[in-house]
């Protein structure tokens, strides 16, 4: 993105955005009444007992939150760009920490089933995903190639197909693989039942990403290559596609980030991914906060993984091209 | 005989290539008009005429990037027809350089000159390497071999493109106006390449404005108007007598 090269005054160091912003906070946290909770507690001392506070403590509280907040936002405003991205991350995380920790986990119950979340679930999720993943990109990329074609019946079976499997929710594909296809006769099993149906379906929308990236290289390329009388193929693999990887990365690497996730629809068929041991594991004590938030922070782990190996892959063909 | 030997019945009489009452149209819009030209071994030709008059098309033709609807065209004796299997033996024969450059930007200089002559001419990597550098040379700017098109300037990145065309060592070479999309202080350098190889014999093609170079190495300029070739001559008699009142109001235009 083009930065502008005018600096303008931060607005967080006008005053008149400093008291529209307490305002607006303050109204916020008094429409909320945070007097039961820990600050409520906190301010014990000078509002006596929070419960019967009324309404001056359920202002004073409002009020020390709303100073506290907009305080954080003007000590951060005078940090580097970088530091400032780090204190942000810190804090929302914290708070979601701190969203996690008001279910009152019981942490030995984590440890026990983590285990097992991992060596299964979490094995499984990324067999399915890794499997689909691959599947689906050579689908996209034959299909991709059949939608730019002259050839009637590679268009029509391409947009055919792209049509149907972005038309139908995912979750609908993988029930109608899994007891459609042994209707006709094929028997398959739920793990191949859930990669054929995330294939399919993110291969269709991997279709149209790569297509767009096909289209998006110069025709100047595909003359000079046809003026040097190389062969359709040879054009594609060596000229056109090292050209649209760069530009189909991005958008790639959302829908591997968006399968990893979808792929916990597979858990409706029993498979025992991490989904359904987030489901089953916590059922008998009670305690489904602990394997949910468990399962959560894996999958988020993984995404932010996979984020980075994009981030990796971008970067080096930033250098090359 | 469109199928036989591809290129050895060339001879110094026989035309190169030859075209015979071709017309095209966009939809309604004709845009060649029964155009007939010939064109020998080792000529030097300069198509010129105002914008949309049609020489880009033609030249496009030539190598069949652009397909005609009526009339032949030869190349080294190949009839160039929507059903032939061997386009792209023909095309290698043919080289282009194009208006944009057109150079293949994820692969560096030498790739580009490499990527023609081993990918389809089947010649070794050492061997494309070491003529690319040859070709290279003869450009003058061996020593941009490594980097990657885009940090060449204008100038330069349609040197290699000359270069690589070079490297498939083609019968014919068209240009497609190769310097209009140059720096004015760029275009000397790449004319001043044209005419190395306009002096090492090469046939050439050229549709470009550039009428100190038609003076200088064109043994026949062709100007064209409205799809349709109004007169060729020598340059001499295109410049100082030219017969038509079209041509007389393009030169006043563009030698003002």
């Amino acid at each position: 993105m083009f930065v502008d090269t005018v600096i303008e005054d931060k607005a967080l160091h006008k005053p008149a955005f400093l008291i529209g912003l307490f305002v607006a906070v303050l109204a916020f946290f008094f429409a909320f009444n945070f007097t039961d909770t820990f600050f409520g507690e906190f301010l014990r001392p000078v509002i006596g007992e929070p419960k019967e506070s009324g309404f001056f403590g359920r202002l004073a509280v409002s009020i020390v939150l709303a100073v506290l907040f907009v305080l954080n936002l003007f000590v951060i405003s005078f940090f580097k760009l970088k530091g400032q991205i780090a204190i942000v991350w810190i804090e929302l995380f914290l708070l979601f920490l701190a969203f996690a920790y008001s279910f009152d986990l019981k942490m030995s119950f984590i440890q026990s089933r983590i285990g097992l979340m991992i060596s299964q679930g979490l094995f499984t999720t990324i067999y399915i995903s890794a499997v689909s993943i691959v599947i689906a990109t050579v689908i996209a990329i034959v299909g991709a190639i059949a939608k730019l074609s002259n050839n009637g019946f590679a268009f029509a079976i391409a947009s055919f197909y792209t049509s149907l499997f972005r038309g139908l929710p995912l979750l609908l594909q993988v029930y109608l693989i899994y007891k459609g296809l042994p209707q006709i006769g094929f028997m398959v099993d739920a793990v191949p039942a859930g990669i054929t149906a995330l294939s399919l379906c993110y291969g269709a929308y991997m279709t149209e990403i790569f297509r767009a990236g096909i289209q998006s290289i110069p025709r100047g390329q595909w003359e000079a290559s046809r003026a040097l009388g190389f062969r359709f193929s040879l054009i594609m693999r060596k000229i056109i596609l090292p050209q649209a990887v760069p530009i189909i990365i991005p958008p790639t690497g959302n829908q591997f980030i968006a399968m990893l996730k979808d792929s916990s629809l597979v858990s409706v068929l029993g498979v025992w991914e991490l989904m359904y041991l987030a489901r089953t594991l916590g059922q008998r004590d009670f305690r489904h906060m602990e394997m949910l938030l468990t399962a959560a922070m894996i999958y988020w782990a993984l995404t932010i993984v996979l984020e980075v190996i994009q981030a990796r892959i971008e970067e080096k063909y930033k250098q090359k091209g | 005989m469109e199928t036989q030997d591809q290129t050895s019945n060339l001879s110094e009489t026989l035309p190169v290539i030859s075209l015979s009452g071709v017309n095209k149209w966009y939809g309604d819009f004709q845009a060649l008009s029964n155009i007939d030209l010939e064109i020998k071994l080792k000529e030097k030709i300069v198509i010129c005429g105002p914008s949309g008059s049609g020489k880009s098309t033609l030249i496009r033709c030539l190598n069949r990037l652009e397909a005609h609807q009526e009339g032949t065209i030869h190349v080294s004796g190949i009839e160039l027809h929507e059903r032939m299997k061997d386009i792209d033996v023909v095309r290698q024969d043919i080289g282009m350089v194009f208006q944009s450059f057109n150079l293949f930007p994820h692969l560096t200089v030498l790739e580009n000159c490499m990527a023609g002559p081993n990918w389809v001419r089947g010649i070794d990597k050492n061997e494309a390497k070491k003529r690319a550098i040859a070709m290279l040379e003869q450009v003058k700017i061996p020593e941009q071999a490594d980097k990657y098109p885009e940090q060449l300037s204008g100038g330069q990145q349609q040197r290699v493109a000359i270069a690589r065309s070079l490297c498939m060592q083609p019968k014919v070479m068209l240009f497609d106006e190769p310097t209009s999309a140059l720096d004015p202080e760029m275009v000397s350098e790449v004319l001043d390449t044209m005419i190395e190889l306009a002096k090492s014999g090469m046939t050439m093609i050229c549709v470009t404005h550039e009428m100190g170079f038609a003076r200088q190495v064109a043994d026949r300029v062709v100007f064209m108007a409205d799809g349709e070739i109004v007169e060729q001559n020598s340059p001499e008699e295109f410049f100082n007598n030219p017969q038509h009142e079209r041509t007389k109001a393009f030169l006043d235009q563009i030698l003002k």
